[in-house]
């Protein structure tokens, strides 16, 4: 450094030539344009910007200079050092984006690759359409009831106003537990909850019930000694049979939508009278195949019509042997077979793969239908 | 019941043209279901003639058979030659010759062709292929009378009776009336708005004096039963033809006049009937229970004991027959049977129900008794049958009728006129529920001073009508199930809840969502099951309920457990090519109470039994608790493109029993535990704590268990080392559960981290380890994770280092070091009081 000018001495400084810091300038302006990443602009900030770098070491010598002389020269270093300040920010800013776009390109994933590490869980559609229809009828006001599959004949025969000689009790259809005189069966329809809940409540009663129940059949691909049914009871004052048929097209209107309504036809139940069979509007044809040959359907056999369940008004024995005045209340009861809806909303072909357990039926329901 | 449309023409004035389709849905549009309409040779096309045959040539074939070359008049100039494979005909008789250029039921097209030698020109039918009957035994040969003057030439529909239909009614139990034609023809009218005529509306005659003697001696088994006797009848004599038509069309089989005579009649009218050959009575007929040690050899050939509850007829011989279900061999109509004695009588239900299902015998006879039959029928049906015996045996009526009548009085129903429409929910006048009712056959007697009731006798054909809702299900029936139209019921608010079920569809979902597939097995198992378990002579879950009727006899215990039904299925998956499984079933198991024998009293139904009976009829069922239990095999995490895979183990179990536990809300406890089928050193015991009452401490009780299964156990069931399994009472979990904790209070003070590494024996467990760290931290300790187990050199065997993480944090204050370290020196010092851990540094 050159030593203070005291004495107002006209030194020429060959630094502070306005030629020779233009020059620096332009250099450095060059060398900044030059510069390919970030590495490159560090180099170049610390030849040009840095304590060494012309301008600096210019600057140094500005106290040499007389001082009329210093202000022009200090504007002019300073006019200079600021362009290539802002060049290099400019740069910098500009290799940064430039570096960070390489960086996302350089990180991108084939996000199709499939992450199947935890194979995926299911629930049974059987348990699945239960709660389904479960919520259907709790959205309408009912309560879930359920009962005991070992359940006491009297449950679910005497209470029900089977004879005592019904055919229905016997070994041919009934599981008995222990003996035949044990007055034991596996439940054989979840209409025991009925006598239940009559039991247990008063009136105004509105219960559904989902539930696993035992008939004597061999499996095959229609029939499974093990099955479940849901059975909706009514009692209250004022019930009658166009409540029971409202209810039941509600019912098949939410489980399989719009249009498809029931039908009853007369039946025989001992636990209701009137007593009537439930069919299904088909939900396939809709109807459309009857007497039109040109359009047979396999679901209904072009009849349009499909059997889905029981149902009637509750049999005033009911009422007396569970407690309940028939002078004043009646009811509606009903029961279908889960089976036989998942068959139908579900498209099941085959009762014995519901039973199975193969993962593949399962999982292909997913956790709810 | 399987109605002949010709038949049932006879007493419904049916309009011209109206099928038999048409009849089946008049039929279901008042609510009798028709499982079929049969056509009965209605596709039978082409010349179909009556024949005569003129001579025959015998030839033997080489197969074997002996055909018969036969030159048939068809009415031609020139007689037909026609091969006949059967035999059961003579020269001389009329036949039905189906000719070339026609076409048989079931598409069977007749041509001349060449057979046996020679050209035959056409074929001679049997009732079978003309589709009549199943009788294929010979062909049909038609007598003077079955031709009723037609000739060679003439077609042959007209004698046969074709074409016709077949309606195949299914008819529910309180319907016995159905299983008639009798009844069908009465509905079919009803519901076509056409005449009615009743087979049994006949003048009967009341006979000159007593036919043969009968003694009634239980009233209680039966309440009418009338003998009339026919004399003479030739027991050769065939059926004509349209008898034996009517009956193969309705699906029995022609055996001799006086057998096919009592089907008839009992078909036409729905009364079965028995004819005993007089010659082989002894003594009145005596209706009587069995006493003990007697038998009877019934006609189906069979010796059989009989029980002191089987109704009986009986002569001087004894038992004859067990009433309503089947005669005896000793009087049956035999060959050279000439005169008979008709029995007509109505038995109970019940009485025949039983004998039936006792001596597993179900006969037409007794399949309509158990239902029902018309208590007034037994003198129509007794004269009808001897009207048809004297017309086509050529016998001759006895003057004597025996008619013995004990019924009692049937009081009539009281109906309030306006029940109908309120339990229907339709609008129905008083005079339609009268006219419906009328037209089932009730008389409705209504009292001008109470003009709101009505007095409902119900027809002798209905016993199925005895209270007011079974004739406003008539009335409904007949006025349409399609008249209604649907409303929802108002519910009122308040009752809708979903509590059961509710912690099955928690614990399903948080498994299904963990990765488990939900399977439901049959709750039947065998002891072979527990076997293969391991489980010690004296397990609890070998005490079982047994099926007096199992479907299998390898499988007739219920579950005590679900593990052997879930490992089953496990198997099955792994047979079919899913090794890595992840399965979980909920469902009841089934655990016998007390000692003594299962029995659940039979209360009455005429009132609601009192709360005790209730209590102990519920009392003797046995216990059912919902478990919930897991299986698991193959690989947790699958190897992929991140990297390698797990394999399931004893860990992921626990987690299972916690996550079932989590879903419901229970605080369970992990230890230790030694329980079949499990690995004695893999298996955890889930231990709840049930609250006691009123602020008693609480009991410990065991929900579960979880780990690794025994490797004996898996290699008896087929399935992969290590396979996995938990299986926890959903019950015991959720009656641990406490109400909701209160919400904790949230610090946003500075965390403070420690961590601490401990070294304890081997049998440790890092529980008690944890349990004590907790304690001795206070409360400044917000959470303690384990994150590292090492066990090696650098500890010395038999020991293991635990690593600790502990987060430290005041509520009201940023903790300084010296609290921290303070705090973490207390836990660890209370581990090394508790458990002898050493501070590993």
């Amino acid at each position: 450094m050159s030593a203070p000018n005291k004495g107002y001495d006209p030194v020429q400084v060959t630094a502070l030539h306005p030629a020779e810091v233009a020059r620096a300038q332009t250099e450095a302006l060059q060398a900044i344009a030059a510069t390919a990443d970030l590495a490159d602009l560090k180099e170049v900030r610390l030849a040009h910007d840095g304590d060494r770098s012309p301008l600096a070491l210019a600057n140094r010598e500005i106290g040499a200079l007389p001082p009329q002389a210093k202000a022009e020269a200090g504007k002019r270093v300073v006019e200079a050092r600021g362009a290539i300040r802002a060049a290099l920010a400019a740069r910098e800013a500009d290799l940064t984006a430039q570096r960070d776009a390489r960086v996302l390109v350089e990180e991108a994933v084939d996000v199709s690759l499939p992450y199947d590490r935890s194979p995926a869980g299911a629930r049974h559609p059987l348990t699945t359409i239960s709660e389904r229809i479960c919520d259907v009828f709790v959205a309408l006001g009912y309560a879930v009831a359920d009962g005991p599959e070992v359940e006491a004949e009297w449950f679910n025969f005497d209470a029900l106003n089977f004879l005592p000689d019904h055919p229905a009790r016997t070994t041919q259809d009934t599981f008995w537990v222990e003996s035949a005189e044990s007055g034991v069966v596996l439940r054989t329809h979840t209409s025991p909850v009925q006598a239940r809940t009559m039991l247990t409540q008063e009136p105004p009663i509105y219960v559904i019930c989902p539930g696993r129940t035992y008939r004597t059949d061999e499996l095959d691909a229609t029939h499974t000694p093990v099955f479940n049914q849901v059975e909706g009871l009514v009692v209250d004052e004022g019930i009658t049979m166009a409540h029971l048929k409202g209810t039941l097209d509600h019912f098949a209107t939410a489980m399989f939508g719009t249009g498809i309504v029931t039908r009853l036809r007369p039946h025989y139940f001992p636990f209701t009278e009137p007593s009537a069979e439930v069919d299904l509007r088909c939900f396939v044809c809709r109807g459309d195949s009857v007497d039109n040959p040109d359009r047979p359907c396999r679901t209904c056999g072009s009849q349009g019509w499909i059997e889905w369940g029981g149902c009637g008004m509750v049999h005033p024995h009911v009422l007396i042997a569970c407690g309940i005045d028939p002078e004043r209340y009646t009811g509606f009861a009903f029961g279908m077979g889960i089976e036989r809806t998942l068959m139908f909303s579900g498209g099941v072909q085959d009762m014995r793969d519901m039973i199975e357990g193969d993962v593949r039926f399962t999982r292909a329901f997913g956790m709810e239908v | 019941m399987r109605v002949p449309l010709s038949w049932l023409a006879d007493y419904v004035d049916l309009p011209a043209g109206t099928s038999g389709r048409d009849v089946a849905d008049a039929l279901e549009g008042v609510g009798i279901e028709v499982e079929a309409v049969e056509d009965v040779a209605a596709d039978l096309t082409g010349p179909l003639v009556v024949g005569r045959v003129l001579e025959y040539v015998e030839e033997p074939q080489s197969n074997g058979k002996t055909i018969r070359w036969c030159q048939v008049d068809i009415g031609a100039e020139v007689p037909q030659g026609i091969v006949c494979g059967a035999a059961n005909f003579a020269v001389g008789d009329a036949v039905v010759v189906v000719l070339p250029g026609a076409v048989l039921p079931g598409g069977f097209a007749i041509a001349a062709r060449k057979t046996y030698g020679h050209v035959s020109g056409g074929m001679i039918c049997s009732v079978r292929e003309l589709g009549l009957g199943d009788d294929h035994l010979g062909i049909l040969v038609l007598t003077d009378a079955d031709l009723a003057g037609g000739v060679p030439g003439d077609d042959a529909r007209a004698v046969l009776g074709i074409p016709d239909a077949v309606i195949d009614v299914a008819v529910t139990p309180d319907r016995g009336y159905c299983l008639s034609v009798r009844g069908i023809a009465r509905e079919a009218a009803t519901s076509l708005g056409v005449a009615f005529r009743d087979p049994a509306d006949r003048q009967v005659p009341t006979g000159e004096g007593p036919g043969w003697p009968v003694v009634i001696d239980d009233a209680s088994g039966c309440d009418r039963f009338v003998a009339r006797t026919v004399r003479g009848i030739d027991p050769a004599a065939p059926s004509p033809l349209w008898l034996r038509r009517r009956l193969g069309l309705a699906g029995m089989r022609p055996i001799s006049v006086a057998v096919d005579v009592t089907n008839y009649v009992m078909l036409e009218l729905g009364q079965p009937t028995h004819g005993y050959d007089r010659d082989r009575l002894t003594g009145p007929i005596v209706v009587r229970r069995a006493t003990a040690g007697e038998t009877i050899e019934t006609l189906d050939g069979t010796p059989r004991p009989l029980d002191p509850q089987d109704l009986l007829i009986t002569d001087g011989s004894g038992p004859i027959g067990v009433a309503g279900v089947m005669g005896g061999a000793s009087t049956e109509l035999s060959a050279s049977t000439v005169d008979v004695v008709v029995e007509a009588a109505h038995f109970a239900p019940l009485v025949i129900a039983r004998a039936s299902r006792r001596h597993r015998l179900s006969s037409e006879a007794s399949r309509r008794f158990e239902r029902g039959v018309d208590d007034n029928l037994a003198p129509a049906a007794a004269d009808r049958i001897v009207e048809l015996l004297v017309a086509l045996s050529g016998g001759h009526a006895d003057p004597g009728v025996s008619d013995l009548d004990l019924r009692p009085n049937r009081p009539p129903i009281t109906l309030d006129l306006g029940f109908p429409a309120r339990l229907v929910g339709v609008d129905l006048a008083p005079a339609d529920v009268v006219r419906y009712l009328e037209a089932v056959g009730c008389t409705v007697v209504i009292d001008d001073r109470t003009p709101e009731t009505g007095e409902v006798t119900a027809p002798s054909w209905r016993p199925d009508l005895v209270a007011a809702v079974d004739v406003v299900e008539e009335v409904a029936r007949l006025h349409g199930y399609d008249t209604i139209i649907g409303v929802l019921p108002a519910v009122r608010p308040g009752a809708a809840q979903q509590l059961p079920g509710r912690d099955i569809t928690r614990v399903g979902r948080a498994l299904a969502a963990a990765g488990y597939v939900e399977v439901r097995c049959y709750p039947f198992l065998g002891d072979a099951s527990f076997d293969a378990l391991g489980l010690q002579p004296g397990d609890v879950r070998r005490r079982t309920l047994r099926l007096a009727n199992p479907l299998s006899d390898e499988e007739p215990l219920l579950r005590t457990t679900l593990l052997p039904g879930l490992l089953a299925t496990a198997r099955r998956n792994l047979g079919r090519g899913f090794g890595d499984l992840a399965l979980y079933e909920t469902g009841s198991v089934f655990r016998p109470v007390g000692d003594g024998p299962l029995f659940a009293p039979r209360l009455g139904v005429d009132r609601r039994p009192t709360d005790d009976e209730i209590a102990a009829l519920v009392a003797g069922l046995p216990d059912q608790p919902v478990h919930v239990a897991v299986a698991l095999s193959g690989a947790a995490e699958q190897r992929g493109w991140w990297g390698a895979g797990r394999p399931a183990g004893w860990a992921d179990a626990v987690e299972a029993a916690r996550t079932i536990a989590e879903a419901v809300g229970a605080q369970v406890l992990v230890r230790s535990a030694q329980l079949a089928p499990w690995h004695p050193g893999r298996c955890a015991e889930i231990v709840v704590t049930v609250p006691g009452a009123d602020g008693e401490p609480g009991e410990r009780v065991v929900a579960g268990h979880a780990g690794e299964l025994h490797p004996r156990v898996c290699a008896e069931l087929g399935l992969p080392p290590r396979t996995c399994a938990a299986e926890v009472s959903l019950r015991t979990l959720v009656s641990a559960v406490l109400p909701a904790a209160p919400a904790p209070a949230i610090s946003s003070f500075p965390v403070a981290s420690q961590d601490v590494a401990l070294v304890v024996d081997e049998a440790v467990p890092a529980a008690a380890v944890a349990d004590a760290l907790v304690a001795g931290a206070g409360p400044l300790l917000e959470s303690l994770r384990l994150f590292d187990v090492y066990t090696g050199e650098q500890v010395g065997g038999g020991r293991k280092s635990l690593a600790y993480a502990l987060r430290l944090r005041a509520n009201d204050r940023t903790l300084t070091a010296e609290e921290a370290s303070a705090a973490r020196d207390a836990a660890v010092d209370e581990a090394v009081r508790r458990v002898g851990a050493v501070l590993r540094r």
